[in-house]
């Protein structure tokens, strides 16, 4: 299983807020492609699925703040 | 964390549908993401709102088919922040920066945005700063310039904008990123209107300088 993590957005960024997913649990998501979008600050910043294969698992919901280094979602690589 | 100096082609695009400007945004990203040029891009844009992905429609203070009937687009796009206006007389810049150039922090990144459109004004004789827990840059109490990126890959895109000759009656319609604010303009604050050729070619200096980025005119 590959996690999708929250990368380190910067100095003093704790955490980042989901405002949404461009995947849903069961969907095929390819390499590279953005799967999320996290809010911090005036900042949008795409988290996008570092191998090809079956979204099996949302962590964090829309709406929902996540901490840098969380896993926001579960890749079953293909 | 700045490392050597890179190059940056500049584009002034001028007057440029919203949309428009916003999908050659997007084709530069892909471009920088490919190996190719940053750039740094200056319109301005006819009136249009812009809601950022956590907007709260409810700053929104006019009703859309009002909006319709003046002509005035609404766009929901995916930067940080809540509504905005651009509308001529703003100048709106478009950093396609690689961020893993910068330090890779977001954070530090607007703040260098920010210190941009501080340093522009300082050449009107125009005290600007930012506001504590606020974003932007803000003189005399009054909001002057707005920023709200989007980062793909660590490639920015969105970027600032500059109330230079805007009218500020517009800013009627909304409630600026949700605030109870009242925002200026340069040419508010100087009581005469500005020529924005003056102020793009500043913009652009102050830009290369804060970035130390050898920006080549296209």
């Amino acid at each position: 299983m590959e996690h999708v993590i929250l990368p380190a957005l910067g100095e003093g960024i704790e955490k980042a807020k989901v405002a949404c997913w461009h995947a849903s649990i069961g969907d095929q998501v390819a390499v590279d492609t953005d799967i999320v979008e996290l809010v911090t600050d005036k900042a949008i910043f795409n988290v996008s699925a570092e191998a090809s294969g079956i979204l099996r698992e949302i962590c964090v919901g829309e709406g929902r703040e996540a901490k840098i280094g969380e896993v926001l979602a579960v890749i079953e690589p293909r | 964390m700045i490392q050597e100096m890179t190059t940056c082609c500049v584009e002034d695009l001028g007057l440029i549908d919203y949309k428009q400007a916003y999908i050659l945004q997007k084709q530069h990203v892909a471009e920088v993401l490919n190996g190719g040029p940053q750039t740094f891009l200056l319109c301005e844009h006819p009136a249009v709102l812009t809601l950022g992905r956590l907007a709260d429609e409810k700053n929104m203070l006019i009703d859309e088919k009002e909006l319709v009937k003046q002509g005035i687009g609404i766009h929901h796009i995916d930067r940080g922040g809540d509504i905005t206006l651009h509308a001529p007389g703003q100048l709106v810049i478009y950093p396609i920066l690689d961020l893993g150039n910068f330090g890779k922090d977001l954070r530090r990144y607007l703040h260098r945005l920010e210190q941009v459109a501080i340093d522009l004004l300082g050449d009107f004789d125009i005290v600007a700063s930012r506001f504590s827990g606020q974003t932007g840059v803000w003189t005399g109490g009054k909001k002057i310039a707005s920023v709200g990126i989007g980062v793909r890959k660590w490639i920015a895109f969105h970027g600032l904008a500059v109330n230079v000759n805007t009218d500020l009656n517009l800013f009627s319609m909304i409630k600026p990123c949700g605030l109870d604010v009242e925002m200026t303009s340069i040419a508010g604050m100087k009581k005469r209107t500005v020529q924005m050729a003056e102020v793009k070619e500043k913009m652009t200096n102050h830009f290369c300088r804060n970035f130390r980025l050898e920006c080549v005119k296209d």
